[in-house]
């Protein structure tokens, strides 16, 4: 069999790139509500919001670690295996990413020691403020990474002139057309991720009844967030979609499964979408219900995957089936907040067991969401690597082999099987052992540094704990 | 706009922030690639204990590194990565590796299991790490086969008989940089096992660097012109380097502490000066330089705001933090 270098990048690209995106989609978020725990703590005075706060600035300073390691690699990946696409938009694409770093390293130099390292050391307001910048630091990161990677979909202020991009109007290129709804939709699922693991986090607590008073606090505090940002968050989707449909009107063809351009088009709840066909096996699907949601009329038109030719149709079934996967977690992750709004009468909420393992596990969930959302815009963009100007295989580096694609191919895999694997561990042992009174947390001594964020933890990676198992 | 040669201004930014780069993360990967022959685990914990509040800022030098050639010279990432694929590869798993490994050593007990594979980690990652970035620097003396700035060359054109030279040169020059570190931050045995191996690693630079020195211009036709012109006061680099080395031996026999770390990175300065006026200006050896390898002035500019703004900050933070973190190491201790 013949090896596809443009394949294998693109399998490479996405597995580096779907691994960095958990912890920053994490992190920013987290580091949102760490700002809000502190300014609770600022104007109450409640010591529950200070162990609340401590314990999740741990879990932020691990995730946050894992972020920067998998974030060195991302910074090679553009020239490694998409060198053409990197020269041609090097003009554009090169100071929005080196703009990230460098905030990054601002954030970093500045703040983010304060806030690892800051309790009881400094006033609980400059503390507050050290929490406020590095939130505001994380979405300045965001802000760079995807107008970059909106550019890729919808490109603007931009001249394409001998196979290179030269930037006329840098407020156009940032601020270009599917912009504000990716950081907002982004910036969102951000806000549910780090929702529903503290609610998941807090439910375990509670199921364990470790300092059930904070973590009371807390999940009351995420259900009521969750309650108002996930239906928001649909909202913003459908804004998001239909800004798709303006601008990417086949990859929105494909997130419906809708062959044929049609009047009155269904959704799709399921179907086998056959690429070589260029039709739907089977389909099952609401009346009517795709052209009243995209067009918001019955009869509005709903454009088909059949008005591009199929060398520049997207991979339709993968596509479809992400779509669903996403939208899917996303009516479930609204049910559970409407179920915890119901559970609060008479305090069901902190008592229901059956409830909490539900939460337990929910906190997973909107990391597969917010993944299956990625491949739904990114694989939905192909052939396109900038849509509509550059393909994948025109922007893969040149001098690039099968054999070689593979070898690093299954070479990331590993370092990031092995990587994922101790990352992962290390931060359910810190809160496995987070929430507890001082004297019976079982501490590894270690020194403190904002250059080594784990170094904030202080919890052992293999020693057997004397209490607190359960 | 053409008052300024923007591209000049980068190059001398980018310039300055891999010599930072060498500088600094040199010492620590160093330290690294002597773990595995330190005396004892004591040993292993003040040589880490050393390096842990600073390294991570080390490595930043080579993040911004990264993305500055991006931005400001995008020839330059686009040919270099691809013709180092492998390479490149190998110094990213090994900067990850020693990475975790930095966070988790500390975390962990010492008869576990899981110390010594974070020992492991820390030693092969940087070993694999230092070579790759010698070899980087053996693949750019020795220049990229282009055609219409694209590489078109196979994938070991990195891997010759001279650029594993310069990658052995390199490891062994960081191993240097990590003893003669080491002589500053600690005391006791552990001082003295580090003053012991500064001299055998210094012969062995005084070689390898030798020899590096003496095959670059017998390959190299402009590499020979420019030494063997007209511009005859270069040659008080390599005088220079000489005199460092000189100042580290004369220094660690008279058991100095500071010396000897401050006659080393001398040694790596001019060294460094020496490959930027041997290449000036290819950037892109043979046939692109700094000026082809450019990108767009007003994006060149567009960046160069930012980074001047925020360089002052990193700079700043950086001395403060090797300020805040200065003194003696000590067995059983960290910075407390």
């Amino acid at each position: 069999m013949e090896l596809d270098p443009v394949l294998l990048s693109r399998i490479q690209f996405a597995f580096v790139v779907s691994f960095h995106a958990i912890f920053p989609v994490f992190t920013i978020g987290l580091a949102s509500y760490i700002t809000l725990l502190h300014a609770l703590f600022y104007k109450t005075r409640n010591p529950a919001w200070d162990r609340l706060a401590y314990l999740w600035t741990k879990v932020f300073a691990v995730a946050f670690g894992m972020g920067v390691v998998s974030g060195i690699v991302m910074s090679f990946q553009f020239g490694t295996n998409w060198s053409n696409f990197s020269q041609a938009s090097a003009n554009f694409i090169g100071p929005l990413l080196s703009y990230e770093v460098v905030t990054a390293f601002f954030l970093e130099a500045a703040f983010l020691g304060v806030l690892l390292f800051g309790r009881g050391r400094v006033s609980p307001g400059v503390h507050l403020f050290a929490a406020a910048m590095v939130a505001l630091g994380t979405f300045i990161s965001t802000f760079w990474i995807l107008a970059a990677n909106s550019w890729m979909h919808t490109p603007a202020g931009v001249d394409f002139n001998e196979g290179v991009f030269r930037v006329t109007s840098w407020m156009e290129a940032i601020f270009n057309p599917s912009f504000p709804y990716r950081f907002a939709h982004m910036a969102m699922a951000s806000f549910i991720t780090g929702g529903f693991v503290v609610a998941g986090v807090s439910a375990w607590y509670l199921l364990i009844g470790r300092d059930v008073e904070a973590n009371r606090k807390a999940l009351s505090m995420c259900m009521w967030l969750l309650l108002v940002l996930t239906p928001t968050q649909a909202f913003v989707g459908d804004l998001h979609g239909l800004n798709t449909l303006e601008y990417q009107p086949t990859k929105l063809a494909a997130m419906e499964g809708n062959w044929e351009t049609k009047e009155g088009a269904p959704f799709l709840v399921l179907a086998w979408p056959d690429q070589e066909a260029q039709q739907n096996r089977f389909e099952i699907g609401i009346p009517y219900a795709a052209s009243l949601i995209l067009t918001h009329e019955l009869h509005g038109e709903v454009p088909g995957i059949l008005e591009s030719p199929p060398e520049e149709q997207p991979p339709v079934a993968l596509v479809f089936w992400a779509f669903r996967v996403m939208l899917g977690i996303g009516f479930l992750m609204i049910g559970v907040s409407l179920v915890g709004l119901y559970l609060r009468r008479g305090g069901r909420l902190y008592h229901s067991r059956r409830y909490l393992q539900m939460l337990r596990l929910m906190s997973v969930t909107p990391f597969i969401a917010v993944l299956a959302g990625w491949i739904v815009t990114e694989s939905g963009r192909a052939p396109w690597l900038v849509y509509g100007i550059m393909t994948h295989a025109e922007g893969v580096t040149p001098s690039l082999t099968g054999g070689m694609a593979l070898f690093t191919l299954i070479g990331y895999v590993t370092v990031y099987g092995i990587i994922f694997y101790a990352g992962t561990y290390y931060l359910t042992r810190v809160i496995r052992y987070g929430m507890q009174p001082k004297e019976e947390e079982k501490m590894v001594d270690d020194f403190e540094t904002p250059k080594r964020p784990w170094s904030a933890t202080h919890t052992p990676f293999d020693d057997n704990p004397a209490k607190g198992e359960n | 706009m053409e008052m300024f040669d923007l591209s000049l201004i980068w190059a001398l930014i980018i310039g300055f922030g891999i010599m930072m780069y060498v500088l600094m993360d040199g010492f620590d990967l160093g330290l690294g690639i002597l773990f595995p022959f330190a005396p004892d685990e004591d040993a292993r914990d003040v040589m880490m204990n050393t390096v842990a509040p600073v390294w991570d800022g080390n490595e930043t030098w080579l993040v911004l590194g990264g993305a500055g050639f991006l931005a400001a010279f995008p020839l330059v990432y686009t040919v270099f990565l691809p013709a180092l694929y492998i390479g490149v590869f190998l110094m990213v798993a090994g900067l990850v590796f020693r990475g975790v490994a930095f966070e988790l050593r500390f975390k962990s007990r010492r008869e576990r299991r899981g110390r010594r594979l974070w020992n492991l980690a820390f030693s092969g990652g940087s070993a694999v790490a230092a070579f790759a970035q010698g070899a980087v620097v053996g693949t750019y003396i020795q220049g990229f086969e282009t055609q219409n700035g694209v590489f078109v060359g196979g994938a070991f054109d990195w891997l010759t008989p001279f650029t594993v030279l310069t990658g052995i040169g390199i490891m062994i020059g960081y191993a240097l940089l990590g003893t003669t570190w080491l002589i500053l931050k600690s005391e006791g045995y552990i001082q003295a096992w580090a003053y012991k191996l500064t001299p055998p690693l210094l012969a062995a630079v005084l070689v390898i660097f030798g020899i590096i020195s003496i095959w670059t211009p017998l390959v190299n036709e402009v590499v020979w012109d420019r030494w063997f012109g007209h511009l005859q006061v270069i040659w008080i680099l390599p005088a220079l380097t000489l005199l460092c080395m000189y100042g580290v031996y004369w220094a660690v026999r008279r058991q100095r502490e500071l010396l000897p770390f401050m006659a080393t990175l001398g040694m790596f300065f001019f060294t460094y000066l020496g490959l930027v006026v041997s290449k000036w200006p290819w950037l892109v050896p043979p046939n692109y330089t700094i000026w082809d390898a450019a990108s767009a002035p007003e994006s060149q500019l567009f960046l160069l705001l930012g980074v001047l703004f925020v360089l002052p900050f990193v700079l700043g933070y950086t001395f403060w933090s090797y300020w805040v973190f200065r003194g003696k190491v000590r067995a059983g201790e960290g910075y407390h």
